[in-house]
């Protein structure tokens, strides 16, 4: 996918002025949270399986060589077939050569981050395949073009009157006095469209929520029920998955499933949670007659052994993009890739570089949210701090920002005049600020265009804490 | 692709440096595996057999699934057609293929129409035969295989799970033992079935509007009958 980071400023502000997205956005913030709040009291060993999530994975990526070639053993054994990818080009390349053997027209497919990555479907396209997206909110971006601006909830930015526009220009077969004003009634048109190609499709792509060393299967999650028509119905079944999917066992992945919905929706497990190993059996009735498993690095392996190898334990569940002041102020296509959030903020740098998403990393408070409701406790404040670090080192930090930072470095220097310079600053803003706080000042405007400043009260931290000292050994003393 | 495969693990290798006893190593990776030790289990799924398709029920409910219960396999039939008028539903229905659903007297108890086989896409009503439940979360446990095709707890808009109490199970990991005892071969992992399916609900989706709605792509409504014998 084509990426907008270098535009985030412009387009969040553009996101800033969407009504119908400011008002998705509300709902969000609302939802999500509340429920993964509810899930977790409900688990008293919520916490501690978030350890041992973390643990599973931390090895897994020490090993992460060793696991991938027994995963595929594994599937080899089971009749299926591995096939390692170096980038997008690679991967495209590899599905398209497996749907024209397969002689296929159409591709259901189930929503995938990875396909999202590759950009799968334009591909398809472009070479005479029609992709289908199965998922609800997928089906409805892939038909108004856009990328998903959630991990979980791909059309979450769109009202209902926006779909319902959508399926009356797209579907062309739908009768002008039919009344599609309630979800359901949106729904129900999808799905019988839907029901259609899902018979129709002669290749199912799905993604991975995990792959397993011990097996040799894939893991699948959904609500809807997408991924399993998609895999079960057609004759080839390709899963695309990047390498760092793997885990070593079925406890192994049934650990990470008991933190995966809790942490994504608040549910105590996904509706369907599908394990495929291998195709079909001489003596099943159903289920496909090939099974491929595309292993895509497109970036990963330079990511392991480094600062960042942390963001590699990430099972895009969505708590921090649901978390997040940023996120949930701009939305997902600000950040003008495929992913968002703080994950996306850490991971886009890593996968199409840092001058291309250099305003990513400074797009955070650094609140620490989202390291809070990580399930797989990735220390996202820290690895966005890294990536500020190495615009600095490579300066890729905007000038005006050099110069104030290295200003002040230079003050810091001299105690003295820092001392000085920090207690004349506070008492002239203090004498202005006599309310309390500035809704304006220079060089300042664009903290106090959205919101105040507060005016300092009492001195400098330097001189409290002076003051604090002092007062403390006179009280010592007083008391010896 | 085999320039992918071994550039790739070549440089897996490269970034995470040479092994290093107890952290990294290929016989760390195949010890583990070979363990396939159960992690924390939730102490909810830990209780006395007695309990469990209580906790069983009280967690499928939770999530709009309805379950009843049953004294035999004979008392299907009769069991399915009360579900099925009472909700107005359609009165042809499609079995799995599985002994337990086929044995029962369907035309002399009941008046619906009845066949098996995979689901045809047309099917409004499937009956199926689980492996296992898990008390834990409420959740079925479904694999592939002839006495029980796949596409059955997907296509159809109604969906009717037969389950016994005995395979109520308190956790995840009882029924993975369970599958990897009928499938291990000595030395070896297990296969598993083509698909093991998971299932703790009826279908739904939020997508528009983070409106809740239930029957997204599979079944609207998931019936669950525990058979008490």
């Amino acid at each position: 996918m084509e990426s907008t980071s270098r535009q985030f400023k412009d387009n969040a502000r553009t996101a800033l002025r969407d009504e119908n997205l400011q008002g998705a956005l509300k709902r969000l913030a609302s939802g999500f949270p509340e429920r993964r709040l509810e899930a977790a009291a409900r688990l008293p060993e919520f916490e501690a399986l978030r350890d041992q999530a973390r643990g599973i994975k931390n090895h897994v990526l020490d090993n992460l060589d060793y696991y991938l070639e027994a995963f595929e053993d594994r599937v080899i054994e089971s009749g299926g077939k591995v096939h390692w990818c170096d980038d997008a080009q690679a991967a495209r390349q590899t599905i398209l050569d497996i749907c024209r053997k397969t002689g296929a027209r159409t591709v259901t497919k189930s929503k995938s981050m990875i396909g999202e990555e590759i950009a799968i479907n334009d591909f398809l396209e472009e070479n005479g395949i029609e992709p289908v997206e199965t998922d609800l909110g997928e089906y409805i971006i892939q038909l108004r073009r856009e990328p998903p601006s959630h991990i979980i909830a791909p059309a979450i930015h769109l009202s209902k009157d926006q779909v319902e526009a959508t399926f009356r220009e797209k579907h062309q077969d739908l009768p002008a006095d039919r009344v599609l004003e309630e979800p359901r009634s949106l729904l129900e048109e999808a799905r019988g469209k839907l029901r259609e190609k899902f018979i129709a499709a002669d290749v199912g792509l799905t993604g991975a929520n995990m792959l397993i060393a011990e097996t040799g299967s894939n893991v699948l999650v959904t609500n809807e029920g997408n991924a399993d028509l998609t895999y079960s119905l057609p004759r080839v079944h390709i899963v695309i998955a990047s390498l760092e999917k793997v885990v070593p066992t079925l406890e192994d992945a049934t650990t990470i499933l008991r933190v995966l919905a809790r942490s994504a929706t608040g549910q105590e497990m996904s509706v369907y949670t599908t394990f495929c190993t291998g195709p079909r059996r001489p003596e099943d009735l159903d289920g496909p007659d090939e099974y491929h498993v595309i292993l895509l690095d497109n970036g990963r392996t330079e990511l392991l052994g480094s600062e960042f190898q942390e963001m590699l334990r990430c099972i895009r569940c969505g708590a921090c993009l649901n978390h997040c002041p940023i996120y949930r102020s701009v939305g997902g296509h600000a950040y003008g890739w495929v992913y968002s959030g703080p994950m996306g903020a850490v991971l886009i740098p890593g996968l199409i570089g840092l001058g291309e998403a250099h305003h990513l990393p400074n797009a955070s408070t650094l609140c620490g949210r989202c390291e809070y409701v990580c399930p797989m406790r990735i220390p996202l404040p820290k690895l966005l701090r890294s990536w500020r670090q190495r615009q600095f080192e490579r300066r890729q930090t905007s000038n005006v920002s050099r110069w104030a930072l290295n200003l002040w470095a230079w003050f810091a220097r001299q105690p003295a005049l820092y001392r000085l310079l920090t207690r004349t600053a506070v008492s002239v803003l203090a004498m202005f600020g006599q309310s309390g706080r500035f809704n304006a000042l220079p060089l300042a405007g664009g903290w106090t265009q959205s919101r105040d400043l507060a005016a300092p009260q009492g001195g400098s931290f330097v001189k409290q804490w002076a003051d604090k000292q002092f007062f403390d050994q006179v009280n010592n003393s007083n008391s010896g | 692709m085999k320039m992918g495969r071994e550039h790739i693990l070549n440089k897996i290798n490269e970034q995470l440096g040479s092994d290093e006893p107890g952290r990294r190593g290929e016989s760390i990776a195949r010890m583990r595996i070979q363990a396939h030790d159960n992690n924390l289990m939730p102490g909810r799924g830990c209780i006395n057999e007695g309990s469990l398709d209580d906790l069983f029920s009280v967690e499928a409910e939770r999530v709009t699934t309805t379950v009843a219960h049953v004294d035999n396999m004979d008392a299907i039939p009769v069991a399915v057609a009360d579900y099925l008028s009472a909700r107005n539903l359609p009165s042809a229905v499609r079995l799995a293929p599985h002994p337990d659903l086929l044995e029962p007297d369907w035309e002399a108890d009941t008046l619906l129409s009845v066949s098996s086989g995979i689901a045809d896409g047309e099917d409004e009503v499937s009956v199926t035969r689980a492996l296992a439940g898990v008390a834990e979360t409420g959740t079925l446990v479904m694999v592939s295989g002839p006495e029980t095709p796949t596409t059955l707890n997907f296509l159809p808009l109604n969906n009717i799970v037969v389950v016994r109490r005995s395979e109520i199970k308190g956790t995840y990991e009882e029924v993975w033992a369970e599958i990897r005892s009928r499938t291990e071969s000595g030395m070896g992992t297990p296969t598993l079935p083509r698909t093991v399916n998971w299932i703790t609900g009826p279908s739904r989706s939020a997508d528009i509007e983070q409106t809740l709605l239930l029957g997204a792509h599979g079944p609207q409504r998931l019936h669950i009958l525990i058979v008490d014998d």
